[in-house]
């Protein structure tokens, strides 16, 4: 249960949470009716993923659409457009768009500017009577994205999804682990011998340890054969690091542990602790456009560190001296969580 | 006779609560001695001081000549400890938790597996090897907890309520092995509400409300009080109080 119930999780989330746009409903408020207009809408249309459903003349029926949320994107072409281009040179259009989630806003707003700016620099060398082969010199911008070259949002999420997940089996499964035993009242049967404190919250650990490595194998195989995601970096790097972050993490649960006394308040600290760390971690959102003290914070976040570790060695191929800054946030993460549930562990009350 | 647990003036607080209202007693080694007294008279806070499981508010308490405060962990390799509550990890198998316990006590591999199977023998449980504790009879856990718990050859092993729940029979070849343990040199320390068993002790000590009211041999005490048998011995020393607050 411990393998399939998170590789479901992973699958149905990295599909799931996407921000991939698969289509834009569109509607036009023509209100020039001219060669242009029909020219710049047709252009549009002729694009799959931009589905221009309806066609108005007045801008209130279009903001209507959008009011009752059934469109994402209103183009509105002002009376005299074409004239006005002819005559001045230029010529005003509106893009409303429906911002509800400002995330999706920001790329219909980018793509539908990228098409309008197009159409305009044909509409100029046009009218300028130059033909194709001699344009007007300019700046040509030609992009190619590093890393992700396709913009797969999946292969973003992919390994974001994987580190939760070995993260959540891991923190839940160790702090769970020795308070059960605090419930069960085996903790005293332990007590009463003479095991050292450090032998014990080690071996509370390794096998929890060992678990959620495996967790991460499993995980990156599915990852490869359903999301196809590439592993650039090196295996060994990989597991290595993760090795060094599950120490953080399982120390941090065995903390949790030695400070409750049932299985409901370890599930509520680590609910808090998790729910802070893998939504401040830069799963979601770049950590770089948070906030001066939420970047701050995630000094402590383990998380963080091992989203960037996860992302970087699978997508970018870096090595150990590319994390040199992970690699030491999670050694001080470690070393101080352990040390933490080694004296805070309890044998005589 | 040499002294194996020494307590004088121990007291155990919980806020106002006195669980052990200035204890004195002593234990001699190789003795079996009975720690009796009713529900919540302060009889398991007593053997989890004397453990190491819970210190002790004030008073001065040796076991096995280390100090209770300072040399815990000493005092940890010298006793064994069956609890009521639990003993063994139910999803383990026999041979399992003789090889857990046996490990945290450091015996060498070669050893454990020599007192494995003479411990089987002994309590034939050789076919329940490789069982589950979860699907053993109460009677056969209990024996085995109490095997394991002198697994190591403590000097001293404390019993807390080991037999509650089984039937008379079970009992007495329970006692068969604290017998049998304390014919090997090993100090028995067990608490109980069975009178039958208290009958079994060198020595037993009474305790109610946190004190130690009573305190000598079961033949010595049924003189005193001039009873028959240890249950009236119990029941007078038990009703004492409730007579002084009427």
């Amino acid at each position: 249960m411990i393998f399939w119930v998170p590789l479901m999780q992973m699958i149905i989330l990295v599909f799931a949470a996407t921000y991939d746009m698969k289509k834009i409903d569109m509607a036009v408020v023509d209100n020039d009716l001219s060669e242009t207009s029909r020219q710049l809408i047709a252009k549009f249309d002729a694009i799959p993923f931009y589905n221009v459903e309806h066609a108005f003349l007045e801008v209130s029926s279009g903001e209507e659409l959008l009011l009752s949320g059934s469109t994402d994107l209103v183009l509105v072409i002002p009376s005299g457009m074409e004239k006005k281009l002819i005559r001045e040179n230029e010529a005003g259009l509106q893009l409303l768009v429906n911002a509800i989630e400002s995330n999706s806003a920001q790329l219909i707003y980018s793509y539908s500017s990228k098409i309008i700016s197009d159409f305009n620099r044909k509409l100029i060398a046009e009218q300028m009577g130059m033909p194709a082969f001699d344009p007007p010199a300019r700046v040509n911008i030609s992009e190619s994205y590093w890393y992700n070259e396709k913009l797969d949002y999946k292969w973003y999420m992919a390994p974001g999804i994987l580190s939760v997940l070995v993260t959540i089996i891991g923190m839940f499964m160790s702090g769970m682990n020795l308070v059960r035993e605090k419930e069960l009242g085996n903790i005293e049967q332990l007590n009463v011998t003479p095991i050292k404190k450090h032998q014990l919250i080690i071996g509370k650990l390794v096998p929890f340890w060992i678990i959620a490595l495996f967790e991460l194998a499993f995980g990156l195989i599915i990852a490869r054969v359903v999301f196809k995601l590439p592993v650039e970096g090196s295996m060994v790097v990989l597991f290595g690091m993760a090795g060094l972050y599950l120490f953080s993490v399982l120390g941090l649960g065995l903390f949790i542990s030695t400070v409750t006394h049932t299985q409901q308040q370890v599930m509520f600290m680590n609910f808090f602790f998790m729910l802070i760390f893998i939504l401040m971690g830069g799963i979601f959102t770049p950590v770089e456009s948070m906030p001066e003290w939420a970047q701050t914070i995630n000094h402590i976040n383990p998380v963080y560190y091992f989203m960037r570790i996860m992302r970087q060695v699978t997508l970018k191929g870096s090595g150990i001296f590319d994390m040199m800054d992970e690699i030491a946030g999670l050694s001080v993460l470690g070393i101080t969580f352990l040390s933490l549930a080694i004296w805070r562990y309890r044998k005589t009350n | 006779m040499e002294k194996i647990i020494e307590v004088n003036d121990m007291v155990k607080q919980f806020g106002s609560f006195i669980a052990n209202d200035h204890l004195t007693f002593d234990v001699y080694k190789g003795e079996i001695f009975g720690f009796l007294g009713a529900n919540g008279a302060g009889k398991t806070t007593a053997i989890r001081i004397l453990c190491g499981l819970s210190a002790p508010t004030s008073g001065d308490v040796k076991v096995a000549g280390f100090d209770i405060y300072r040399e815990t962990e000493k005092v940890k390799k010298n006793i064994g400890y069956m609890s009521q509550k639990f003993s063994l990890y139910e999803d383990l198998t026999v041979s399992e938790n003789i090889r857990f316990y046996g490990g945290i006590y450091g015996i060498p591999k070669k050893e454990r597996k020599k007192k494995e199977t003479e411990l089987l023998q002994k309590l034939e449980m050789e076919e329940a090897r490789d069982k589950l504790i979860v699907g053993l009879p109460l009677g056969w856990k209990q024996k085995l907890a109490f095997s394991v718990a002198i697994l190591h050859q403590p000097k001293i092993v404390f019993l807390d309520e080991p037999t509650g729940g089984v039937d008379p029979i079970t009992r007495r070849r329970f006692w068969d092995l604290i017998y049998e343990a304390s014919a090997d040199g090993i100090t028995v320390f067990v608490t109980t509400h069975y009178m039958d068993e208290a009958e079994y002790c060198n020595r037993v000590s009474i305790m109610d409300e946190g004190k130690i009211e009573a305190l000598d041999t079961p033949a010595a005490l049924k003189q005193t009080y001039n009873s028959a048998n240890m249950d009236e011995v119990f029941i007078q020393i038990a009703r004492k109080p409730e007579a002084k607050k009427q």
